[in-house]
């Protein structure tokens, strides 16, 4: 037993073993994404982004309930809200620290109208810490963006929820 | 060097070697360079990932995109740093690798200085490079560099000693301790090379005692080219022994507190120092400059053969790299002092013994 | 030319860091000086024309001796204030230590540039350089006309070893020794083992 052990071991049996097994994979194609260029599927659940929606006629979905606010546990947003001209609720600030956010979607889930959504978007890297506070005007406009894609991942997920 | 003074005279000759050397460099750097970035690809194809391919064709420019990004950034010194030690140790570890090139002939009449002690030259200048890991890791002034520090350098005293003995048997069976003879002995062919001895003693006959004690004495070479290369892995802290920069255990070892340009003198020192090992046993085993059917004269062809076996080398180290799971300290010393050291020592005198009786020559 | 500017650099080099090995006050410091003299030393015998010493001095001293120390000093734990309080005290004593030193010297260049040739030297005469270089003459004289204290040598050495072995080595009872060859012997059917127990019976170990 020890004897063989040692022959074993001076003759490297182990590791020529691995050298043709590694050889073998050497050449076989690369399962790499070639990611800038090439980007892997995403589900239509995907939480990236935040996006502020609006209804078909180009008014916003936000009634300013602040139930997103409430839940959201890295308390990420902050809502203030005043009846507009018209005498409908409506927000005046609504800022989501993106620095804060932990991504876990119940503020999506909170949203009786369907107006603060994670979109599919994730390459929103800044160069400052600044850039990451996004106001109202930000989240409408990647609202107006993305409402395509957005509205194509709610309709598909609709059935299980 | 010698033959360039004799030529052109003190002045002339000095300054056109110190030209020579700065030739030497610049390829040695520019290997180093592509070298860096074969060394990723294999470890990449291996695990099946593709590696850099963004710079230049293939990613072939890798490396110097990453010199650029390490020249431009800013070099940190900890305040509790020993701050001159701090600077030096990495350009020891430069200075030092480069040093052993010096006695390194690439081809046939291509060499420096072709000492006639070349073999201990080497063997000294390696054993200063352990100084910059030292110092880098006990200038640091913090834990892991210098647990990083003994490591190493316990590591590559302890290897030394195996690759000392793996050296002495070829030098005995060549007789020289003169680089470009002990390529000279490895002329005639694949059979001749000191890896395969073993075959050229069975083709170049003699008593039957003579050639079987040939035979035996071919395949201690073939055993002891194996165990430099093993050798060579710890003595350049390259994995499976890379233990002194074990990022699981040691976050980066001797190298954590380096930033910047200091940082990449320490990874240019160990890679010279990587391809300079790959250049030996292509030298100490391989035939050196010599194709395996016969001699080569021409210093292009024959520089041309080294490289490409350099590269070769070069791709089991990236191979070894790739598959083999790193070693646990006690292990490492096991290996070396339990294992290598009663093995070599037993070959050293079998060959020893060999040359004696039958009278050098293998 | 050169050669003189050489030696007086490293001349020079090695006195300073002689100094610089007893005056620094990090004894890391000293160590460091310590391996700038060999190093500067093995430049002044490869001047000298003994290349073989040069490299040995390196290898030994520089690659194994100084790195003992380094580790050594590196792993002390030292309170400088305390080392520094008895260096007057014992200043004279240092002091006449290094001036019998010198005397001894003195006198030993002193013969040494006297001295009349030994007939013996005469007549193994040192070989040229084209017959056999310095290597060879060092083995030729080592393992022929000292080999019997060259042999005593090592012995002592490998007794001092033993010795230190024989010392430090302490088979503790209580400590689990690990045995390399039994771990890597292991394998899967060893190692694991594949039971189906029935509900309410489990599995005895």
């Amino acid at each position: 037993m020890g004897i063989m052990q040692a022959i074993k071991g001076a003759a490297m049996t182990d590791f020529l073993g691995a050298f043709v097994l590694a050889m073998k994979v050497y050449f076989r194609r690369k399962p790499t994404v070639n990611y800038p260029f090439e980007k892997g599927p995403l589900s239509p659940r995907f939480r990236g982004e935040h996006a502020l929606r609006r209804y078909p006629n180009g008014e916003e979905r936000c009634i300013a309930c602040k139930l997103c606010e409430a839940i959201c546990p890295a308390q990420a947003i902050t809502i203030e809200a005043e009846p507009r001209d018209d005498g409908s609720r409506r927000t005046t600030r609504y800022d989501i620290d993106m620095t804060k956010c932990i991504y876990c979607g119940f503020c999506q889930e909170a949203c009786p109208v369907d107006a603060i959504v994670e979109g599919p978007n994730f390459e929103f890297a800044t160069e400052t810490r600044e850039e990451l506070f996004y106001d109202k005007d930000r989240l409408l406009s990647n609202g107006d963006r993305w409402e395509r894609e957005i509205a194509k991942n709610i309709e598909l997920d609709a059935p299980y929820r | 060097m010698k033959a360039l003074i004799d030529a052109l005279g003190p002045l002339w000759g000095s300054l056109a070697g110190i030209g020579l050397s700065l030739v030497y460099m610049v390829v040695v750097l520019l290997t180093v360079a592509f070298i860096l970035w074969f060394d990723r690809k294999v470890w990449a194809a291996v695990q099946m990932r593709k590696g850099p391919n963004m710079v230049g064709p293939v990613g072939i420019l890798q490396s110097f995109a990453d010199f650029i990004k390490f020249v431009l950034k800013e070099i940190v010194v900890p305040s509790g740093a020993n701050k001159t030690i701090f600077v030096i140790a990495p350009i020891i570890t430069v200075v030092t690798s480069f040093l052993t090139w010096a006695v390194l002939p690439v081809a046939p009449g291509w060499v420096l200085s072709d000492m006639n002690v070349g073999i201990l030259y080497i063997l000294a200048v390696s054993s200063l490079g352990v100084y910059g890991i030292i110092m880098g890791g006990w200038a640091s002034n913090s834990k892991y560099p210098f647990l990083g520090a003994l490591r190493s350098a316990a590591q590559m005293v302890s290897y030394e000693v195996s690759i000392g003995f793996v050296i002495v048997c070829v030098l005995l069976v060549v007789g020289s301790l003169n680089l470009t003879d002990i390529v000279n002995h490895q002329k005639a062919g694949i059979w001749d090379w000191n890896a395969f001895a073993f075959i050229g003693a069975l083709m170049h006959g003699g008593s039957p005692a003579k050639m079987g004690m040939a035979f035996v004495v071919g395949l201690i070479l073939f055993a002891m080219s194996v165990v430099f290369f093993i050798s060579a892995l710890a003595e350049t802290n390259r994995p499976p022994f890379d233990l002194p920069e074990a990022e699981s255990e040691l976050v980066a070892g001797y190298q954590v507190e380096y930033s910047a340009t200091l940082y990449l003198l320490f990874m240019m020192g160990e890679y010279v120092n990587i391809v300079f090992m790959c250049a030996m046993i292509s030298i100490l085993f391989l035939g050196g400059w010599n194709l395996p059917w016969g001699e080569v004269t021409n210093p292009f062809l024959g520089f041309l053969v080294l490289y490409v076996k350099i590269w070769a080398m070069f791709f089991m180290f990236a191979m070894v790299k790739a598959i083999v799971p790193r070693y646990r300290y006690d292990q490492l010393m096991r290996i070396g002092w339990k294992i290598f050291l009663p093995t070599t020592l037993v070959c050293v005198a079998i060959v020893g013994a060999y040359v004696a009786f039958f009278g050098g020559n293998a | 030319m050169l050669q003189i500017a050489a030696f007086y650099i490293l001349a020079a080099v090695a006195l300073i860091s002689a100094i610089m090995v007893v005056s620094a006050k990090n004894p890391v410091h000293s160590v460091m000086f310590l391996i700038t003299i060999f190093v500067t030393t093995s430049g002044l015998f490869v001047l000298a024309g003994a290349e073989y010493l040069a490299m040995l001095l390196i290898v030994v001293y520089v690659g194994a001796v100084a790195v003992l120390f380094l580790f050594v000093v590196m792993m002390l734990d030292i309170d400088f204030v305390e080392l520094k309080q008895g260096f007057m005290r014992y200043a004279p004593f240092g002091a006449l230590v290094a001036l019998v030193l010198f005397a001894m010297f003195v006198l030993v260049a002193s013969a040494v540039v006297e001295a009349k040739v030994d007939p013996h030297v005469l007549a193994s005469p040192t070989p040229a350089l084209d017959v056999a270089n310095n290597t060879q003459a060092i083995g030729r004289i080592l393992y022929t006309d000292y080999i019997l204290f060259f042999q005593l040598a090592g012995m002592v050495l490998f007794v001092a070893m033993i010795g230190a072995i024989v010392l430090t080595l302490r088979h503790k009872p209580y400590v689990k020794r690990q045995n390399v060859g039994k771990q890597v012997a292991r394998t899967r059917k060893t190692g694991v083992e594949n039971t189906k127990p029935k509900i309410g019976e489990g599995v005895s170990l």
